[in-house]
C-alpha cells in the first residue's frame, strides 16, 4: 500500500461522511458546488493539461448541455430524456468544436475556442425565445434515480459525490490508458508521434470527446444544483474560472484540477461575503499565479514534499507549456 | 387611384433603398471600428507573436475615458483633442504593462494569454468601480452633427467621418510599416531580433513602441465607437471576440488581412443584425467556419495561427 493510495482512501472517507462533520447545509452545498466544478476542471485538464491544448471556450460547452437539460426540461420532456439530451448536444458541440479549434495548435487553439465560446455566449444572450435571454431559465425539481430523491442538499451531495468519483476513476483509467499515453505524446512530441505512425489528429479529437463528456455532465449538475442557468455561467469569465482551477492546481496532473476547483469554489463564496470585486481578485489570482508559480499548486507542493522525502522520483509533473508557432 | 397606388408603390421602394443603404452605410462604419481596433491587434500579434486578450479592455478604457473628458469633465473639450488625450492615456498604460508584466514572459505565449487575461478581468472590475454600471453615452464632435444628402438619401454624418478616418489611418499605417525607416526596423526586428540588435537597432524599445501603438489604436477606437455603440459594462468582452474573428479571417500581421476581415464581419454582423437579430452573433461563426476549413492561416496571413 503506497502513500498515494492511502491519501486517495483517506480523502475518500472523508467525502462520505462529509455531510455529518461540517456545519450546516450551506458548506454541504458548497461541497455539492467543488464536486461538480471538479468534473469539470478534470474534462479541462484532460485536453489542457494532458493534451497542451488549452481550451478558453470550455464554458460555452458547459451551458450547452446545461441550456438543453433545462430547456427541454422546460417544453415537457422527461428528466432523463433532458439528460441524455444534455449530454448528446454537449458531445456533438465538442466534436464541432474540435474539428473548428484542431486546425490550429498552441495559441491558434486558444484563440478559435475563445471566439467559439463567445459566440455560444452570444446565442444564450440573444436567442431570447429559446434561452429567455438575460433572465436565464429557471427548471423546477430534481430528478429521481432508481426511485431516489436527491431534492436535499445531503443526498444531491451523494449524488454528485458518487458521479464525481466515476468521472475521476475514467480520468484516471484514461490517462494510463494507451490513448492517454499517446495523447501526453502529443503534447510533447508532435512530431515524433507522427513519425511512429500514430494519428496525432485523431488522437487529439478522442481527447477533446471525453473533454466534452466530462463537461457536459458537469453542466447537468450545475443547472440541476442551482436549478437556474443564465448567461453568466457561458461568459469568458466563466472559462477563465474554470482554466484558473486548472492551472491554479496544477495542469497535466491528477489532483490538481480538484485542488483548484476546491480553492477557487471556497475563495469565491468566501470573498464574495465581504467584498464584490470578485473579478478583480480573480485577476489578480490569474497574474499572481503566471508569474509566481507557473506550474501550479500540486507540483509546488509536491516539490516541496520531494525535497524531505528520502525517496526521489524522476516523475516530474510537466509544467503548462504551449509552444508559440509549430511548424 | 391607380396615381396614388403607383405612388405608394414607388414609396415603398424608395423606403427599402434607403433602408438598404442605411444599412450598408452602417456596415461600413462598423467594418471601419473593427478596424481600427483589429489592426492594433492584428500588428501586436503577427509582429510580436504577443496574444493581446486585453485588447477589448483597452477599447472600453478608451471609451470611458472619452466619455469622462467628452460629457461633463470638461464640456468645452474639443471631441479629437478628447480622442486624442483618451488614445496617449492608453498607449502610456500598454507601453508600462508591457514593461513591467509582458516582458517578463517572453516566448511563453500561454502566460501571455493568462496575464493579459487577469488584467482585463481587473480593467473591467476598475471600469465598473470607477463609471458604474449603467451605459454612458459620448455626444460625437459638434461640426459633425446632423446629415448629409446625397440625392434622395441622406446619411448620417458622423458615420461618414468614421469611415474617412479609418481610411486615411489604414493608409498611414501603411506608409509607416512598409515605406518608413521605423517600418523597416520594426521588420527586422521581427525577422532576426538578434541581428537587428548587432546592426543597433533597439529593439526592446522598439516592441514597446509597437504595443503602444497598438494599445492607442484601440483606445482611439474605443472613443469613435462611443457616440454609436455607448460605452457599457461588458464591452470588452462584447467585442473582443470580434476582432479576434476579424484576425483569424484575416490573418495575422496583415493589414490588408485586417481590412478585409473588418469589411466581411461589419457586413455580415449588421446585416444579421437586421435581418436575424436573435442570431447576429452567431452568424460570425460562419466565415470563421468556412477560413478555418479551407485556409487556416487566414485570407492574408503569412502563417498559421
Amino acid at each position: 500500500m503506497n502513500s498515494r493510495t492511502i491519501a486517495i482512501s483517506v480523502a475518500l472517507v472523508a467525502l462520505m461522511s462529509l455531510p455529518y462533520w461540517v456545519d450546516g447545509t450551506y458548506y454541504v452545498n458548497v461541497a455539492s458546488q467543488i464536486l461538480f466544478m471538479a468534473i469539470f476542471a478534470l474534462g479541462l485538464n484532460v485536453i489542457a493539461g494532458y493534451g497542451g491544448l488549452v481550451s478558453l471556450g470550455h464554458a460555452g460547452l458547459f451551458g450547452l448541455a446545461a441550456y438543453t437539460t433545462s430547456y427541454m426540461l422546460q417544453i415537457g420532456y422527461g428528466h432523463s430524456a433532458s439528460i441524455v439530451g444534455g449530454l448528446f448536444v454537449g458531445l456533438g458541440s465538442m466534436a464541432i468544436f474540435a474539428m473548428l479549434s484542431l486546425r490550429a495548435t498552441g495559441i491558434g487553439f486558444i484563440m478559435i475556442t475563445l471566439a467559439l465560446g463567445q459566440i455560444i455566449w452570444g446565442l444564450a444572450y440573444r436567442w431570447i425565445s429559446i434561452t429567455n435571454g438575460d433572465n436565464g431559465i429557471s427548471i423546477h425539481g430534481r430528478p429521481a434515480p432508481f426511485g431516489i430523491e436527491i431534492g436535499s442538499a445531503e443526498s444531491f451531495y451523494y449524488a454528485t459525490l458518487l458521479i464525481f468519483v466515476v468521472s475521476f476513476v475514467a480520468v484516471l483509467v484514461f490517462v494510463n490508458s494507451p490513448l492517454g499515453a499517446a495523447l501526453k505524446g502529443t503534447r510533447d512530441q508532435p512530431r515524433r508521434m507522427t513519425a511512429l505512425g500514430y494519428n496525432v489528429w485523431m488522437t487529439r479529437f478522442l481527447g477533446c470527446l471525453f473533454s466534452g463528456l466530462l463537461t457536459a455532465i458537469s453542466g447537468i449538475l450545475y443547472v440541476y444544483y442551482q436549478q437556474f442557468i443564465s448567461p453568466q455561467a457561458v461568459d469568458l469569465t466563466a472559462s477563465a474560472e474554470v482554466l484558473l482551477m486548472v492551472i491554479a492546481g496544477g495542469a497535466g496532473t491528477l489532483f490538481g484540477p480538484i485542488v483548484g476547483a476546491a480553492l477557487v469554489v471556497i475563495v469565491k463564496s468566501v470573498v464574495s461575503g465581504y467584498i464584490e470585486r470578485w473579478n478583480m481578485l480573480l485577476g489578480a489570482i490569474f497574474v499572481f499565479i503566471v508569474i509566481f508559480m507557473p506550474d501550479g499548486l500540486v507540483p509546488g507542493i509536491g516539490r516541496i514534499f520531494r525535497k524531505f522525502s528520502v525517496r526521489k522520483r524522476n516523475n516530474q509533473p510537466q509544467t503548462l507549456a504551449v509552444e508559440g508557432r509549430q511548424k | 387611384m391607380w396615381a396614388t397606388s403607383y405612388l405608394a408603390m414607388e414609396n415603398r421602394k424608395t423606403a427599402e433603398m434607403t433602408f438598404w443603404l442605411l444599412l450598408t452605410v452602417n456596415s461600413i462604419t462598423f467594418a471601419s471600428l473593427l478596424f481600427l481596433l483589429a489592426a492594433g491587434f492584428s500588428l501586436i500579434f503577427g509582429l510580436m507573436r504577443i496574444p493581446n486578450l486585453m485588447h477589448g479592455s483597452l477599447f472600453m478604457i478608451g471609451g470611458y475615458l472619452g466619455a469622462t473628458f467628452l460629457g461633463g469633465m470638461f464640456e468645452t473639450i474639443s471631441f479629437w483633442v478628447g480622442a486624442a488625450a483618451s488614445a496617449i492615456i492608453v498607449a502610456v498604460l500598454g507601453a508600462v504593462l508591457e514593461r513591467l508584466l509582458l516582458r517578463r514572459l517572453p516566448g511563453q505565449p500561454l502566460a501571455q494569454v493568462l496575464v493579459t487575461l487577469g488584467i482585463s478581468f481587473i480593467v473591467a472590475d476598475f471600469c465598473l468601480m470607477v463609471w458604474g454600471g449603467d451605459p454612458l453615452t459620448v455626444p460625437g464632435p459638434e461640426s459633425l452633427e446632423g446629415t448629409i444628402a446625397i440625392g434622395p438619401m441622406a446619411f448620417p454624418l458622423y458615420r461618414l467621418a468614421v469611415i474617412a478616418i479609418a481610411a486615411i489611418v489604414a493608409i498611414v499605417l501603411w506608409f509607416l510599416l512598409e515605406r518608413t525607416r521605423f517600418g523597416a526596423m520594426i521588420r527586422a526586428g521581427v525577422d532576426d531580433p538578434g541581428m537587428a540588435r548587432v546592426v543597433g537597432i533597439r529593439v526592446s524599445l522598439l516592441f514597446t513602441l509597437v504595443f503602444a501603438l497598438g494599445a492607442g489604436l484601440a483606445a482611439f477606437a474605443g472613443v469613435m465607437a462611443a457616440p454609436i455603440l455607448q460605452v457599457y459594462p461588458g464591452l470588452d468582452q462584447y467585442i473582443l471576440p470580434l476582432a479576434l474573428v476579424v484576425v483569424i479571417l484575416g490573418g495575422s500581421g496583415s493589414l490588408l488581412g485586417a481590412i478585409v476581415g473588418s469589411l466581411v464581419i461589419g457586413f455580415i454582423y449588421n446585416f444579421g443584425q437586421a435581418l436575424v437579430p436573435e442570431l447576429a452573433y452567431f452568424v460570425l461563426f460562419l466565415p470563421m467556419l468556412l477560413v478555418l476549413l479551407v485556409r487556416p492561416q487566414g485570407l492574408f496571413g503569412r502563417f498559421e495561427i
